[in-house]
């Protein structure tokens, strides 16, 4: 009987493709594409004024107010520091990658990729409000500062208009370090395997045809690494822009785009507003990606 | 006599391992001394792990001896870093940059060198011809078959104008018919930019068709240095008789009941003369008589496994000049006199 069952279903490969694709494709139409087009379909309604109330009509209005110069403002704001933190995360990530890829091997190398995931295991709350210790007024780095005496030149730091606060804990910077600690295992990942998959014999090849180490870096390792530097700042980028919690508990009173998403569809019941700002980062990503795309990102894929 | 390419001496080279936290040390090349000559194409010969490949990636650079060291033209280049020798190396997996176009990999040197994008073009063109794939210069290596990559890479080594050209089983990955045609074709271009080739293979039959001279290593040593003919019909040792062609290895009381000493011989299976018991022996002969246990027809040639009488084997082999497959068949369970010329026995140490 069992033998009859598992002929019928070798004889068919389609149906049984068929039938593990379907279960995976639903989901996949109905949670994402669905939610997202009703997202779509929501920010082009508004909310009135008057009643409060969300007014199912087709209309602009609502994307149109995205332009008023506070929330470009916003999503100025957000792609700043989703850049930088992109940026910062590429420049840490690189030697480490580097390192795990082509000198360790064995019992070392799963040490160290479980030492980049094992934080992502544990609550990301509780990872984000432990950096209050660390940068707070009453924080580690106030209490090394004075140590060393240099608190002068802390206070004078935080007193620059853009990035810095009343303490380290609620400023520009406070967010952009706290970014940057937890996306750095996002950017870790992909760039090391992409280091991982090119094979040793051509850096040898390459330093064989004469080039120095540093020519080998820029020539061929890495132009073959940079899709997993665009996967990994595809991560931190995007992750950046949509956050609402890093900002709110780190951020002055300047907004982000997630904690402006949450204040309209939370706070004031703006759910076209807080749908059409969803779209921002969307299309952010789609023009970051087709940058990427002439830079040849994808080429070697 | 021509100068010294490569000069080894004395070189060895030994690697650390560890295995389920046992550690410990291996000699890959131990004490090796060779002279290769400036024009040779000189192959390196030997199964895996008997220190050919190592001895090949010290030269190129990327190993560097334990003791020792390496001349290239005179200079010690034991401790020079690969980039600052003047030889290049076509790999055994091509190692072609997957983000560049094959004009790109072949002038990569050219690059490196700094020397003008016209100017680099243009040679690239020069050494695509000369490996006979005009025109292919804007395709990606993905794009290429083996045997195309294959010619990229080795047009690619040979750009820099290398003193020496390393070649690490370069035509391993080609099929049989393509790897015949690439021998030969190897062995022209050599012959035409004058670049002394040194050549890893474990393909005995590669080694014979295309060198000036061979290496046969075994276990991180080499057994003999010669010519293809002397390295064929004067193996040195038991190892260099069994590796390079087939041989009889005959020893102890059969060698003695044939040749009247029980000193080892080898004696190749196609010099061998499958004769009737009726044939006479002459002075300059040497023969055994035994029973054809197996016969295995090959087309061009049938192999006979013969029991000689009073225990031991000797392999035959006969071209299939005259006979057909049914033929040579009929000789199964035959009793047979095996005939040879005294001048072929070989006495082998070890």
């Amino acid at each position: 009987m069992l033998n009859r069952i598992s002929t019928f279903f070798y004889l068919r490969p389609r149906l049984v493709l068929a039938l593990m694709l379907i279960p995976p494709l639903l989901w996949f139409l109905v949670v994402y594409i669905g939610s997202l087009m009703t997202m779509l379909l929501n920010s082009f309604f508004y909310l009135d004024g008057f009643t409060g109330k969300v007014v199912r009509e087709f209309t602009l209005k609502t994307y149109l107010k995205l332009l008023d110069p506070t929330n470009l403002q916003i999503f100025g704001r957000t792609t700043l520091m989703a850049v930088l933190v992109t940026f910062a995360c590429i420049l840490i990530a690189f030697p480490l990658s580097y390192y795990m890829a082509r000198f360790t091997s064995g019992r070392f190398k799963t040490f160290l990729y479980l030492a980049v995931t094992i934080p992502l295991w544990s609550s990301y709350v509780v990872r984000v409000y432990s950096w209050k210790l660390i940068l707070a007024k009453e924080g580690i780095i106030t209490w090394f500062a004075n140590l060393v005496h240099l608190n002068g030149l802390l206070d004078a730091y935080l007193k620059l208009p853009g990035v810095g606060g009343t303490s380290l804990s609620i400023s520009p910077t406070g967010i952009f370090i706290v970014f940057v600690y937890i996306w750095l295992p996002y950017m870790i990942i992909p760039i090391q395997t992409a280091l991982e998959r090119v094979p040793k014999s051509l850096i040898e090849a390459s330093s064989d045809l004469g080039a120095r180490p540093s020519e080998t870096f820029r020539t061929v390792i890495l132009p073959l690494a940079f899709p997993g530097v665009i996967a990994g700042s595809i991560f931190t980028f995007s992750l950046t822009l949509g956050d609402f919690i890093v900002p709110q508990l780190y951020g002055t009173s300047s907004y982000y785009i997630g904690k402006a998403v949450l204040t309209y569809q939370g706070t004031s019941g703006n759910i076209p507003l807080a749908a059409a700002f969803t779209m921002g980062p969307i299309v952010i990503m789609i023009v970051y990606l087709l940058i990427a795309k002439k830079l040849g990102a994808f080429d070697a894929l | 006599m021509k100068e010294s390419a490569i000069l080894f001496k004395n070189v060895s080279r030994v690697f650390s391992v560890r295995h389920n936290d046992i550690a410990g040390t291996v000699k890959a090349v131990d004490g090796i001394s060779l002279d290769i000559r400036d024009g040779e194409f000189f192959s390196l010969l030997g199964p895996s792990g008997s220190g050919k490949t190592t001895s090949l990636r010290m030269i190129a650079g990327f190993d560097r001896p334990t003791s020792g060291s390496i001349l290239l033209y005179g200079q010690d280049v034991s401790n020079l870093p690969p980039y600052e020798r003047d030889v290049n190396t076509v790999f055994q997996d091509y190692a072609l940059f997957p983000h560049m176009t094959v004009g790109e990999n072949v002038a990569y040197g050219l690059m490196i060198k700094k020397v003008s994008k016209a100017e680099r073009q243009k040679k690239a063109d020069e050494m695509l011809d000369l490996v006979r794939l005009p025109g292919f210069a804007d395709r990606k290596p993905a794009q290429l078959s083996g045997g195309q990559r294959q010619r990229v890479a080795l047009a690619r080594a040979l750009i820099n104008h290398p003193k020496v050209l390393l070649l690490d089983e370069p035509l391993g990955a080609l099929d049989l018919k393509l790897r015949q045609q690439m021998q030969v074709e190897l062995k022209s271009i050599q012959q035409r930019v004058g670049i002394t080739f040194i050549f890893v293979t474990h393909d005995q039959e590669e080694a014979l068709t295309m060198s000036d001279r061979i290496a046969v290593f075994n276990l991180g040593k080499i057994e003999q240095v010669g010519t293809p003919a002397e390295v064929y019909e004067h193996p040195a040792t038991t190892f260099v008789a069994s590796f390079v062609g087939t041989s009889n290895l005959v020893s102890g009381e059969v060698a003695k009941r044939i040749t009247g000493s029980d000193t080892r011989f080898s004696i190749r299976p196609e010099k061998i003369r499958l004769g009737s018991m009726s044939d006479k022996i002459d002075a300059d002969m040497v023969s055994a008589d035994g029973v054809v246990r197996d016969v295995v027809y090959i087309g061009l040639f049938t192999r006979y496994l013969i029991e000689l009488e009073g225990g031991g084997d000797l392999v035959v082999v006969e071209q299939n000049l005259n006979t057909t497959s049914m033929d040579v068949m009929k000789a199964k369970s035959q009793k047979v006199r095996l005939i040879w010329k005294k001048e072929h026995v070989r006495h082998v140490e070890g």
